[in-house]
């Protein structure tokens, strides 16, 4: 790497292949290629995204002002404030205590503990959902015990911030793994060695070095807790201006063939995917400046 | 003299297992292990009935089938698309790298709506395609289509680090060796990129068999033509058929199961082939 | 302050790391802990540190047991071998870590800290740096900032892990000669782990040879040079060339050839290891019996000295491989010599150092 970069000028990025005779390609190659794979993002990426606020924006701004204003709609919007609110942060939480135990410490059964870390991911939501009717619902294994004190826990709020902590569960925890293992422990290990108490360690050496990639992974678990929509249509009973989140309320206004108030709310969720890819874009750059000085000659 | 326990010198380890275990357990494993508790109370046949109607079968056929069709495409246009953003300079670069994200953090209830009023008949892209005899809102061609719009980030973003960490220097080796480009690529560097399109494609079809949202506006939903097995798994609970709906969800959970485990050992695959480059 | 450990043993799973180790370590001192990688040394300088645990033995700091004392309680200063400086902070920063962590009652004010910083930056002559970040260092740099740190507690005792490991030569022999004056300088105990012979010899007070988990030899450098105790000590310890052969009365028969034995302890009869320098080798020309058999292949001119590269017959090393030899000589001595390559000659010593076969 370092070697091939140096022999052109410490070329960075793209230009380092246009400028090596053996891995440029032919112009016509090129211009294929881009055509191909620039169009099949056109299609398939951004005109769904543009068509998003197009729509949204076709009966005028009155009307897409009054769809998140009506009372439904500010509900929906609460309510999924809230589960983020209560989701991402429990997450946030387990992200931080199992990277620290899986990086910083030998065990047995490591690999097998980032396996089921993983689990949400390769689970449909549909079945998220389930899971927690069945252990909570009416005929569940806790339905007879929480129904006898009163607890309602599916078709009403708790189910559905179960469902969101499943859903984005490994979020955090999956940006923040890789990283540690590449920092290792002898920061940490230095930290100690000068006397550094266990919470001075964590605080002023660990958390600043995965300050950057904590926010990205608390941006990703935020934008999917508020997104989520199969493991809340699940849980939720879909009772307007109680249980409904706006991934729901956006269902249900397009089901009654108000699309114009359903694209007006989706934007608002697209506007928010948007924020959480500026961000992501921000801290990859800001990570590559981080690494970039590292090479001193 | 005085025992010497097995000792950490970082300190909080019993704390966060502790901690990870039971969140862990709490929120994932034993509410997944309902499922198949609730499984076992079913009698074989019964459990058979539910999870080989010609109903359920019809969605199995379509949600794998589209789900394996869109993961395919994906990894020629995902190829393609992490080819250009590293190999290539063009105007919009970033914009589109920091785009191939967004299936990521779009809503997928967002891009179902979105989607079908692109392909519906009256919608931008259906009013051109309807007169050519093509439909594809309310048809399995929906479903593929929002199954490639959510599996694509996949394929990208676990070929283009792997491409991008490809030294200059196996080409050029392959070129000095009298290769053309065109065989440089094909017998030089696709076989080295294959375990990453592998695991891409892995991704993307493990994550397209149970993707509900965005499929559900799209696809017409129609019984034995357009209906995915989330979908069935959502109707018979909506009738209160809790133990169908865990029959037939204990049949995706395995699958899952089992493309979780093949997705980890290529990905063990991928890493230890770029260790190998490195 | 003197250190002592008693009987160290630790395991990593099945592998030994440590197999009853006790060495003394006076106060004041400059210790070298050499071997091949995977011997230990590291272990042993964590386990000193407190970032190791035994699963037997002591640790003792002038005489009190140090064993059950936390990393943090120990007042040692370690110097990573890969730095470990804290990426996001400055070398001013880094440097006062250890200062403004400690507890409110004990902390210095920040005026002293600064001047102790000052002080510290002085003392490894890279003041100008103060407000880089360590990204922005030489890796020479780095390793003095990282000694700077360590040294910023007052520790008792100086730790260093493959100090010079991480440099290129150049810059190693420079930071060699800058330790060894920094400690005269300040006379404190320090240890430090390196495979790298040349400077555990030049740097060193004392030198600690370990191999597979055990002590080899320890004493000076000169006497660990001159007078290795062990088959290891002597391989590991410059360059050599080796025999494999049986004892026959006052010589050594190797292959084809016997070599005089002038001191040895090993009874008569006995398949035993030798070894040579490449300056106690001596060639023969013409009808000499003594010695071995063996071809001229190069002759290697540079300096004072050359450098004669010989092929002996397979066997002669106890392998099924021909051998290579080396022999030292003066400028002088091989122009009387007159080699050729391909010339047949005979190798023969006068000081030839004999360890028992088995135990090497």
């Amino acid at each position: 790497m370092a070697g091939a970069a140096t022999a052109l000028g410490g070329l960075r990025g793209a230009a380092r292949f246009e400028a090596n005779t053996a891995t440029r390609d032919p112009a016509w190659v090129k211009g294929l290629v881009l055509s191909l794979s620039l169009g099949f993002f056109l299609l398939f990426l951004l005109l769904p995204l543009i068509a998003v606020f197009v729509e949204a924006l076709r009966r005028g701004w009155s009307v897409y002002l009054a769809a998140l204003i009506e009372p439904d709609a500010v509900s929906a919007i609460r309510l999924t404030l809230l589960t983020a609110a209560i989701a991402v942060p429990l997450n946030l939480v387990f992200g931080i205590a199992a990277a620290w135990t899986i990086t910083k410490f030998d065990f047995r059964g490591k690999q097998m503990l980032i396996t089921f870390i993983d689990l949400p991911f390769s689970v449909s939501p549909v079945i998220a959902g389930l899971i927690y009717v069945l252990v909570f619902g009416a005929q569940g294994w806790f339905g007879p015990w929480l129904g006898e004190h009163g607890i309602k826990i599916i078709f009403a709020v708790p189910g559905i911030v179960l469902a969101t902590v499943f859903v984005t569960f490994p979020f955090v925890a999956r940006e923040l793994i890789p990283l540690m293992q590449a920092q290792g422990r002898d920061e940490e290990e230095a930290a100690l060695v000068l006397g550094a108490s266990g919470w001075q360690m964590f605080r002023k050496i660990t958390l600043p070095n995965i300050k950057w990639a904590l926010l990205y992974g608390v941006i990703l678990c935020n934008a999917r807790a508020m997104g989520e929509f199969g493991a809340v249509s699940v849980v939720s009973g879909h009772i307007r201006g109680v249980t409904n989140t706006m991934p729901l309320h956006v269902e249900i206004l397009y089901n009654e063939y108000q699309f114009a108030a359903a694209f007006a709310v989706a934007s608002l969720l697209a506007l928010l995917a948007l924020v959480t890819l500026a961000v992501k874009t921000y801290v990859e750059w800001r990570a590559s400046q981080t690494a970039q000085p590292g090479e001193v000659p | 003299m005085a025992h010497i326990r097995a000792h950490r010198v970082l300190p909080g380890f019993g704390l966060s297992l502790g901690f990870t275990l039971a969140y862990l357990s709490l929120i994932v494993l034993v509410p997944l292990a309902a499922v198949f508790l609730k499984t076992i109370t079913l009698t074989p046949e019964a459990f058979w009935q539910t999870v080989s109607a010609p109903r359920v079968v019809a969605s199995y056929r379509l949600t794998f089938g589209t789900s394996l069709l869109a993961a395919a495409i994906n990894v020629v246009f995902g190829l393609l698309l992490a080819w250009s953003l590293v190999r290539y300079r063009f105007p919009g670069k970033r914009l589109v790298d920091a785009l191939v994200d967004l299936p990521f953090a779009l809503p997928t209830a967002v891009a179902g709506i979105s989607l079908t009023a692109l392909y519906a008949k009256n919608g931008w892209l259906g009013q051109y395609l309807e007169p050519l005899g093509i439909k594809v809102a309310f048809t399995p061609l929906g479903v593929l289509v929002a199954l490639i719009f959510i599996g694509l980030p996949f394929v990208v973003r676990t070929v283009q680090p792997v491409l991008e960490d490809l030294d200059t220097e196996i080409e050029e080796a392959a070129a000095s060796l009298g290769a053309g480009r065109w065989q440089t690529v094909w017998r030089v560097v696709l076989p080295t990129l294959l375990p990453a399109l592998l695991t891409g494609f892995a991704l993307a079809f493990a994550r397209a068999v149970g993707e509900y949202g965005s499929v559900i506006f799209i696809a017409g939903n129609l019984p034995m033509v357009s209906e995915i097995t989330p979908l069935i798994i959502i109707t018979k609970l909506e009738q209160y058929d809790y133990t169908g709906a865990t029959a037939v969800a204990a049949v995706m959970l395995v699958a899952s199961f089992v493309l979780l485990l093949t997705i980890n050992g290529l990905q063990g695959w991928t890493d230890r082939r770029a260790a190998r480059n490195g | 302050m003197s250190i002592e450990v008693q009987d160290i043993r630790k395991t990593f799973g099945r592998f030994v790391a440590l197999d009853g180790v006790s060495l003394d370590f006076p106060t004041g001192e400059l210790i070298a802990l050499l071997g091949p990688s995977g011997c230990g040394k590291t272990t042993l300088l964590r386990i000193i540190a407190g970032l190791e645990w035994p699963d037997k033995g002591r640790v003792l700091f002038d005489g009190h047991d140090a064993s059950h004392r936390d990393v943090r309680e120990r007042q040692v200063g370690f110097v990573f071998q890969h730095y470990a400086l804290f990426r996001h902070m400055t070398v001013l920063e880094n440097i006062a870590f250890g200062l403004r962590v400690k507890p409110q009652g004990s902390r210095p004010s920040e005026a002293d800290i600064q001047r102790r910083v000052g002080d510290l930056l002085e003392l490894v002559q890279l003041g100008w740096l103060a407000h880089r970040y360590p990204a922005q260092l030489s890796g020479g740099q780095r390793q003095r900032i990282a000694l700077a740190r360590a040294l910023a507690v007052e520790p008792r005792v100086l730790l260093l892990d493959e100090p010079f490991g991480a440099l290129d030569a150049k810059v190693r022999k420079e930071l060699r000669r800058w330790l060894r004056r920094l400690h005269d300088e300040l006379h404190i105990t320090s240890i430090f782990v390196t495979h790298d012979q040349d400077e555990a010899l030049e740097v060193a007070d004392r030198v600690v040879l370990m191999n597979k988990g055990r002590i080899e030899q320890s004493g000076t450098a000169q006497a660990v040079y001159e007078h290795p105790a062990t088959a290891f000590a002597y391989s590991f310890l410059g360059a050599v060339n080796r025999f494999a052969g049986r004892v026959d009365g006052h010589s050594l028969r190797i292959g084809g050839g016997a070599v005089p034995l002038c001191e040895s302890n090993a009874a008569d009869g006995e398949e035993v290891i030798a070894f040579a320098r490449p300056h106690e080798l001596h060639i023969l020309t013409g009808e000499a019996q003594q010695g071995i058999p063996v071809t001229v292949s190069r002759v290697l001119l540079g300096g004072a000295t050359a450098r004669v590269e010989l092929t002996g017959s397979a066997g002669s090393n106890g392998h099924a491989e021909p051998q290579h030899f080396e022999v030292e000589l003066t400028r002088q001595q091989l122009s009387d010599l007159d080699l050729q390559p391909g010339q047949p000659v005979r190798l023969t010593s006068a000081r030839l150092r004999v360890f028992p076969a088995a135990r090497e």
